[in-house]
Formats: C-alpha cells, sequence, structure tokens
C-alpha cells in the first residue's frame, strides 16, 4: 500500500516528468541530428571555398563564394593532384553500375523465386539451397578467385565484371519468395480458370501484384550498387571506368594538407549525393525494403 | 445440354483417402449443392470437378465430354470462390474481361458482354472501381459476374457466402438463385450451411467422411434422411436420436427412456430386441398429444416466436424440444409427448435407415 | 512452406532459374571452390611451381603474429563499432519513439547515412578529424592533445570505429525504431496500470520484447564490422599505421592482392568463410526460434 498523498501533487509529478521525458526526447534527437549532420555540414561548406582557405586550416561554417567553380572543375577535370579523372565520367560509370545490379538482381531472382514456389520439380529444393548458400559467400571472402575469374571470362575493366558478380545473391530471392508464398492459391486457381497459362499468370498477374516489392528493393539494391568499392577497386584500372566512390578516395590519396581539399569536398558531395537522395525521397520504400529484405 | 457425371471418384493424399467413390449425375440446368462438415470431402470433389485436382480414379465428363485429365481452362466451366479470388490490381471491368481476352475475344465482343453482365448484376457504377474499393457484398457481385461472362457449360460455387454477414448472406442467397433459374446454367455448389443447402439446390448431396451419404431433394432429406448422419445433420436444433429396441414382434419400439412407441406406418424387420436408433426431431416433440415422457429440464432458450427446450430423458439421455411460442419455465420437471408417427427408425449399428 | 497450389511443367522451372544457378555457379561456387582448393597449395618463392601442403597454409596463418594481430584487431574494432552503433541507436530510436512533434523530421534526419557508402564516410569524417585541415582534429590539438590518428595507432582505430559506426546507427535505428512500433500500445498500457514507471517499464517490458530485434541487429552488425567496412579503412588509414587498423579482411586483401601471397590469402578467406557461416546458422536458428516467441 502506498502512503496516501495530495492528488494534486502526484498530478504535478505526473506532469513534470511527461515535460521532462518530451525535453529529452527533443534533446538528444536534436543533438542526434546535429552529430549526423556535422560531417555533411563541413563537407558542404568546405566545397564552396579555395583550396588555400581549407589547406591553411581555417575550417569553414559557412558557405563561401567559390561553390559554382569547384563544382565545375570537379565535374570537368576532377580534383586529384596526381590522377585526375573528371567526376561526370565517374558518376555515370556508378550509376551504370547500380542500376546494372538493380536491374539484373530485380530480374534474376524474380524468376528463380517464381520457379521455386510456382512448380514442383525435381531439384527444386538443391536449386534452393543452392541460392541460399550463397548469403555465406559474401564477395569479401572469395576476392581473388572471383577475381581471376573475372580474367579468365575477359571481363576484367567490363560493366559486365563490375555487376555480373554482384547479382546474384540470395537476399533478393529470398524476399521475393516470402512474398510469393503469402499470394493467396485463389489466384492461380482462377487464373487457371481464366485460362492462364504460367508466363502469363506471371506477367499479368504477379508482377503487378509485386510492384511495391520490387520498388523497395529497388531503392536498396540502387544505394548497394552504388556504394560498392572493394569489387570495382579490383576490376577495373581503366580510369575511364572509374566508379564515383573508388575515385573520391584515390583523389584523396594519403590524405595530404595541400590537396585540392575544396574539389574534393565538393566530390564527395557529388558522391553521396545520389543514394542520400534516393533514401530521403523514397523513404517509404527504402524503410520497406530494408526491414522486409532482413527478414 | 450441359450435364455433369461422377462416376467412382476416389482421391487419395499419400494413404489417407479423403473421397471413398462418389457417382453423381446432374441434369441440365440443375442446381446441386453439396454439404456436409468440414473436412467432409466437399470441397475436394469440387476442385476435382473444377480440373485443380485430378481424381485418384474415377471420370468426370461435362455435357457428355470426358475432362478428368483435362486443364481447368479447358472444360468451359467457371467458378466462384471463397475469397472471391478477384485480382486486386485490375479495376472490375478488367477482372470480368480477363478469361475472355486470354481466349482471345475481339474488344467490342468483350466491352458489350461486360457491359451486359454489369447490367444483369447491377454493378455499372462499379466498373471502373478496384475490388478493394467495394464492400463484400459487392465483391461477391462482380465475382459472380466474372464467373457468368464467360456464359460458361457449368457453374462451381466454393462457400460462397461465407465471407459475408448474416443478413448479406440471405439477400445473395437468394440473388443466386434467381439468376441461375434465369441462366439455365447448371451448378455445383459447395457449401457447410443446411440452410444454404436446403434454400438453394434442386438436390442437396450430403457428404459424410469421403462419401455421398445421400442424395435427395431437400425436403426428401428431411422428411426421410437416409441414416442417422443426416438425419442429425439436416435441421436446427438437431434431431434427437434416442436409443431403443424392437418390440412387440416389430410392430412397436422399446425406448431406453421409458415409453413405446408404435409404428404408424407398418411393422420394421427383425426379431424383439433388435438395437434401434429412433430420431424424432425437437418440432416433433410437443406438450400434449403424443406418448408422453417425464422430462428433466435443464435450459429453456426463448427465441420469440418459439421456445427451445433441454432437458434429460430418464435413463439420461438428451433431449431437445422446440415448442412454439412462449413456453413458462414451470420448475425442473415437466411432462412432454413424442410424436410417434413422425419418428424415424435406423438400425443402430449400421446407422442407415429402416423402412416399414 | 510449400504452396498448395502451383504449375505444371520441368522445363519451365529450370528454365527460369538458370540465369540465377549459372551466376552463382560461376561466380560463387566456383570462386569459393578454388579458394579453399588454393588454401591448400604453396608457390615457390619465384612462382614457378604449385605443391600440395595439406593444411600447412592454415597452421602458418595461424600463427603468423600479424595474422594474429589483425584478428585481435577485429575484435576490439567490431565489438566497438556493435556496441556503440546499437547503443546509440537504441536511445535515439527511444526518444524518436515517444509522442512528439516533428517525429518525421528527425526520422529522416536519423536515417539518411544509411546511404552513404562506408569509403565515403570514411572521408567524410576525415574532414572532421584531419590534424591540419579537420575542425577536431585541429581543436584536439589545440587543446593540447597530439591528435594525429596518421601516426598514432589507437587514434586511428578510434577514427575508423567511429566513421564505421555512424553510418550503422541510421540502419539500427530504423530496425529499433520499427521494433518498438510494433510493440502493441496494449501491453505498455498493462504495465503503466500494474504500475511500473517509463524507465522500468523500458527495461522490464519493451526491451525483452525488443531482444529478437537487437539480436538479429548484433549479428548483422558484426558482419557488417568484418566485412563491409573495408571501404572505411582502405580509404582512411590503409590498415596503418603499423599495423594498428589492420583487420582481417583487409589482410586477405592486402596479402592477395599487394603481396600475391595466394595460398596464404586463400587460407585466410576460407577461415572467415567458416566465421561467416557460423553467424548465418546462428542467425537463422535464432530466427526460426523468433517464430515461437
Amino acid at each position: 500500500m502506498r502512503a496516501v498523498v495530495d492528488p494534486d501533487v502526484l498530478a504535478r509529478q505526473a506532469e513534470r516528468r511527461q515535460v521532462l521525458g518530451r525535453w529529452l526526447a527533443h534533446g538528444a534527437l536534436g543533438l542526434g541530428v546535429l552529430v549526423f549532420a556535422l560531417p555533411i555540414w563541413i563537407t558542404l561548406m568546405g566545397s564552396t571555398h579555395d583550396a588555400a582557405t581549407i589547406g591553411r586550416g581555417d575550417v569553414p561554417l559557412l558557405p563561401g563564394g567559390h561553390a559554382l567553380e569547384n563544382y565545375a572543375t570537379a565535374l570537368g577535370q576532377g580534383g586529384g593532384r596526381s590522377m585526375s579523372t573528371p567526376v561526370g565520367g565517374m558518376l555515370l560509370n556508378s550509376a551504370i553500375m547500380a542500376l546494372l545490379i538493380v536491374s539484373g538482381k530485380i530480374a534474376i531472382s524474380l524468376l528463380s523465386a517464381y520457379a521455386v514456389v510456382f512448380f514442383r520439380f525435381p531439384g527444386r529444393m538443391l536449386a534452393f539451397w543452392t541460392i541460399f548458400l550463397t548469403l555465406m559467400l559474401p564477395v569479401e571472402v572469395r576476392i581473388i578467385p572471383t577475381y581471376q575469374v573475372i580474367v579468365d571470362l575477359n571481363l576484367f575493366n567490363s560493366f559486365a565484371g563490375l555487376s555480373l558478380p554482384l547479382i546474384a545473391s540470395a537476399t533478393a530471392t529470398l524476399l521475393f519468395r516470402q512474398f510469393f508464398l503469402t499470394i493467396p492459391d485463389e489466384y492461380v486457381e482462377a487464373a487457371k480458370m481464366d485460362g492462364a497459362g504460367p508466363l502469363r499468370f506471371f506477367r499479368d498477374i504477379l508482377l503487378p501484384l509485386s510492384v511495391t516489392n520490387i520498388a523497395a528493393l529497388g531503392v536498396i539494391l540502387f544505394i548497394y550498387g552504388w556504394n560498392q568499392y572493394l569489387w570495382p577497386l579490383l576490376i577495373v584500372n581503366d580510369r575511364s571506368m572509374e566508379t564515383i566512390v573508388v575515385g573520391l578516395t584515390k583523389m584523396i590519396g594519403n590524405g595530404d594538407a595541400q590537396n585540392e581539399w575544396n574539389t574534393i569536398m565538393a566530390t564527395a558531395v557529388l558522391a553521396m549525393m545520389p543514394p542520400v537522395l534516393v533514401v530521403v525521397l523514397l523513404q517509404r520504400w527504402f524503410i520497406k525494403g530494408l526491414t522486409e529484405t532482413e527478414k | 445440354m450441359s450435364t455433369l457425371n461422377l462416376s467412382g471418384i476416389t482421391k487419395s493424399f499419400g494413404t489417407t483417402t479423403v473421397l471413398h467413390g462418389i457417382d453423381l449425375g446432374v441434369a441440365d440446368g440443375e442446381m446441386i449443392v453439396i454439404v456436409g462438415a468440414s473436412g467432409c470431402g466437399k470441397s475436394t470433389l469440387l476442385r476435382i470437378v473444377a480440373g485443380l485436382e485430378t481424381p485418384t480414379t474415377g471420370h468426370v465428363a461435362i455435357a457428355g465430354r470426358e475432362v478428368t485429365r483435362l486443364e481447368p481452362a479447358d472444360r468451359d466451366i467457371a467458378m466462384v470462390f471463397q475469397n472471391y479470388a478477384l485480382y486486386p490490381h485490375m479495376t472490375v471491368a478488367q477482372n470480368m474481361a480477363y478469361g475472355l481476352k486470354i481466349r482471345g475475344t475481339p474488344k467490342e465482343e468483350i466491352a458489350r458482354r461486360v457491359a451486359e453482365t454489369a447490367t444483369l448484376l447491377g454493378i455499372q457504377p462499379l466498373l471502373e472501381r478496384k475490388p478493394r474499393q467495394l464492400s463484400g457484398g459487392q465483391r461477391q457481385r462482380v465475382a459472380m459476374g466474372r464467373a457468368i461472362i464467360r456464359e460458361p457449360k457449368l457453374f462451381l460455387f466454393d462457400e460462397p457466402l461465407s465471407n459475408l454477414d448474416a443478413k448479406l448472406r440471405v439477400q445473395m442467397r437468394g440473388e443466386i438463385r434467381r439468376l441461375q433459374q434465369r441462366l439455365g446454367v447448371t451448378s455445383l455448389y459447395v457449401t457447410h450451411d443446411q440452410v444454404e443447402a436446403m434454400t438453394l439446390g434442386d438436390r442437396l448431396v450430403v457428404m459424410h467422411q469421403g462419401r455421398a451419404a445421400q442424395v435427395a431433394s431437400p425436403m426428401e432429406v428431411w422428411a426421410r434422411p437416409a441414416d442417422t448422419y443426416v438425419a442429425s445433420f439436416i435441421g436446427s436444433p438437431a434431431m434427437n436420436l434416442l436409443e431403443g429396441w424392437l418390440a412387440e414382434d416389430g410392430a412397436a419400439v422399446q425406448l431406453k427412456a421409458g415409453p413405446l412407441l408404435w409404428f404408424t406406418d407398418g411393422p420394421r424387420p427383425g426379431g424383439n430386441g433388435r438395437p434401434l436408433t429412433i430420431g424424432i426431431r425437437p418440432e416433433h416433440v410437443l406438450r400434449e398429444g403424443g406418448v408422453p415422457v417425464d422430462v428433466e429440464l435443464e435450459l429453456v432458450e426463448p427465441l420469440g416466436s418459439e421456445t427451445v427446450l433441454h432437458g434429460l430423458l430418464p435413463g439420461g439421455e438428451t433431449l431437445t424440444a422446440k415448442l412454439p411460442g412462449m413456453v413458462p419455465a414451470v420448475g425442473s420437471a415437466m411432462e412432454m409427448h413424442l410424436l410417434a408417427e413422425a419418428m424415424h427408425v435406423f438400425d443402430a449399428s449400421t446407422g442407415k435407415r429402416l423402412e416399414a | 512452406m510449400d504452396r498448395k497450389v502451383y504449375f505444371k511443367g520441368r522445363a519451365l522451372p529450370f528454365l527460369l532459374l538458370l540465369p540465377q544457378l549459372a551466376v552463382t555457379a560461376v561466380f560463387f561456387l566456383w570462386p569459393a571452390a578454388q579458394a579453399v582448393w588454393q588454401s591448400t597449395l604453396q608457390q615457390d618463392a619465384f612462382g614457378l611451381s604449385t605443391s600440395f601442403v595439406g593444411l600447412e597454409n592454415f597452421a602458418e596463418v595461424v600463427a603468423d603474429p600479424n595474422w594474429r594481430g589483425a584478428a585481435w584487431n577485429t575484435a576490439v574494432f567490431a565489438t566497438s563499432v556493435a556496441v556503440l552503433a546499437l547503443g546509440v541507436a537504441l536511445f535515439l530510436a527511444v526518444q524518436a519513439d515517444k509522442a512528439i512533434r516533428g517525429q518525421r523530421f528527425y526520422r529522416t534526419m536519423l536515417i539518411w547515412p544509411y546511404a552513404v557508402a562506408p569509403a565515403i564516410a570514411a572521408v567524410l569524417w576525415l574532414f572532421l578529424f584531419h590534424p591540419n585541415i579537420g575542425l577536431i582534429g585541429r581543436a584536439l590539438n589545440a587543446a593540447g592533445v597530439m591528435w594525429n590518428y596518421q601516426l598514432n595507432g589507437n587514434q586511428a582505430m578510434l577514427l575508423v570505429v567511429i566513421a564505421s559506426a555512424w553510418k550503422e546507427v541510421s540502419y539500427n535505428f530504423i530496425f529499433f525504431l520499427a521494433g518498438l512500433q510494433s510493440i502493441p500500445k496494449s501491453v505498455l498500457e498493462a504495465a503503466a496500470i500494474d504500475g511500473a514507471r517509463p524507465l522500468r517499464r523500458f527495461w522490464t517490458v519493451v526491451f525483452p520484447l525488443l531482444s529478437p530485434t537487437s539480436f538479429f541487429l548484433l549479428v548483422v552488425n558484426l558482419v557488417y564490422a568484418f566485412f563491409d567496412t573495408f571501404g572505411v579503412i582502405h580509404a582512411l588509414t590503409k590498415g596503418g599505421p603499423g599495423k594498428a587498423t589492420e583487420t582481417l579482411i583487409y589482410k586477405v586483401y592486402v596479402d592477395g592482392v599487394d603481396n600475391l601471397n595466394l595460398g596464404s590469402s586463400a587460407a585466410q578467406s576460407v577461415i572467415l568463410m567458416l566465421l561467416v557461416i557460423i553467424l548465418t546458422v546462428i542467425q537463422f536458428r535464432f530466427v526460426e526460434r523468433q517464430v515461437h516467441y
């Protein structure tokens, strides 16, 4: 039994606790947002000043007047001292690689998930487990032999070499399989009654029903593809094939203070812009894709 | 002429047999309702007719044509599913047109038939809507429309009303019956609901454990149930089944509960003491004018126009009575009367009906 | 896990599976088998002949103090990243789950770093912590801390941990928030009526209900720290100074690509493969159990 306390006192305590909780939440989240945004802000501001300002160590917190010129330099010429590849071309390479990975992965996983879920045939489980096995073989643990395969197939320095080894993965297949299993049997039966064969059912019914899943997965895969690092680092040595993420780190080299930091910062902003925009603008798909692929 | 003939249909899944040889002939334009508790095999039978399952043995013939091994699409049938199975990404019009489109029907013809069917069902204003924008009853109509539009030889209904609320179910029941009679399409209708079965069917197939316990008109099933299962399944509240023995050289039955009931339609074969099961519908338990028996009342359910009483007979069997009007609860004991001329006689060991 | 209704046919499903199986065979199974095979081979000093040496490469790898150092670095690095990223994310998610204004704004502002490539995350933090041009780096030096991650191993480790965790907080935040939002309000209300105060409610009701999410995230974070952070380390420290930030995956790369010591690199790959397999199995065993939770 609690001692009898004046109800007004209890009410005031409750209110104080609630207000305190809200302030704590705003404070913590505000701080979080700040910490998360700080590196971007510094980079964004740095990209609007000249190289000398940054090189001197006067870290600018407000915009300067060199934005246009820095971004023009980055896009047109590149920012490294020793190796300068124009950022425009690298952005294009990254976009091509990312889109190839997105479309390739979605296409082959849709087909294989369809086969595994909607058919019965000998070797079905074997096929499923083979695909599942790829979950356990991230590219990082089979670097050298995969590299050799690429060289043997003459795919070095090619978009095929960049994207092909990355388009087979179990996660997309598992996601579609999971979704296909939730399609009511009656749709299949109704389609059979209507006279639709398997390919027709796939095109007319299954694909339209999968649109949201495809979109959600597409967002995740775009980020995955755009952000690839180790693989492009290995598979490309032709400067004109360089992707932006690898190209950016090459510009920095050993991190000399004499680097053209303004151009590098502009490049960094350009390099992260596409995936960040995708996440922010397509937030709903992104969260759906993320939380469903990982289940 | 679109008839349906099933002969010797069996179906086994692994070691379990769910259908033990079903024979059924359906006349042109007839509506057959397959009714039974869940797990009796009624849905499997329907799916075999649809071509969604293949029978282990036996043959299916539609309009005289053997279709046992044909795909559903090649059988010229249409089906209304329990959850309607409307394609969620297509409009009502597209849903109805899909089957025709696949069969390569010309566009103008499709448009004409969609319009016709929509008019018939009163769903013209819904044609451009998606299924999720429709109410349950509207979805039901669209599902019917999808079936009707194809002008099939045979309609199959798989518990189409079970997802609707009680009031709508009664309304749609009437609509289905009117539509079926108007179009004159041979139909097979599966349900677990005996009221639906009684009101819809020209004939019923009462299924029990993979067998057709009785195939007959609704009135016949009610008046002369073929066995104790059918007797207790059709009718609400369920028929009272009481223990008894043949007595008076086959002219009467001695109930375990006490009274001796004389057969009014003639003697039954077998010697005195042959075990029987006697069925008496709750409607045929009266307050007077029959053979009296003492009942210890347990529960009185007043339903307004009638009252249902549950009680115990001497000997411990339960007896349910449905009496017209309000019955005042008059203490715990009550004399009731069994209407001997309305009793059903079954063999106690086989459960089969014993005729005079 | 199977459908009751399906289509007939054998050739069609095989054709549908063919692209995925072909890519899997050529780029996954074959290279993985090659890695296992190469891990049992050794080349002579001139690369002229190759001989089968059984498990000798593994014995050498495990005995190598450099490898052990990398293993230790990986343990420290992965633990720090996971603890930091999970702790911060859980705290932020609990705050964001409260009924406050601007929830959507906070959420958007906290999830975008997920989109930033690990290598670029490294570059962004380099801009902050660079001893000469970085805001924080210069401030630390001005305050008398000798800050130079290019020379000080511990500082380098701290920097790669921060840069790696920063990005992963977003990911964990999304999952924790989804987990929190899926807890039925009635459960919390029941706890409130039982007299539990918010903090107690959190530890006795919310946290246990979140434990499947937490465990799942722990495994994901460890895998992330083991493999995906290659870009962070390569862009920021290249494993240095000395070998202070050389992790196992980085060493596989250095030995295989830079030093061309294929046998050893392959043996290290195989060890990492086993690690991934163990983590994956643990995760799926757990997910299976979670179904009955």
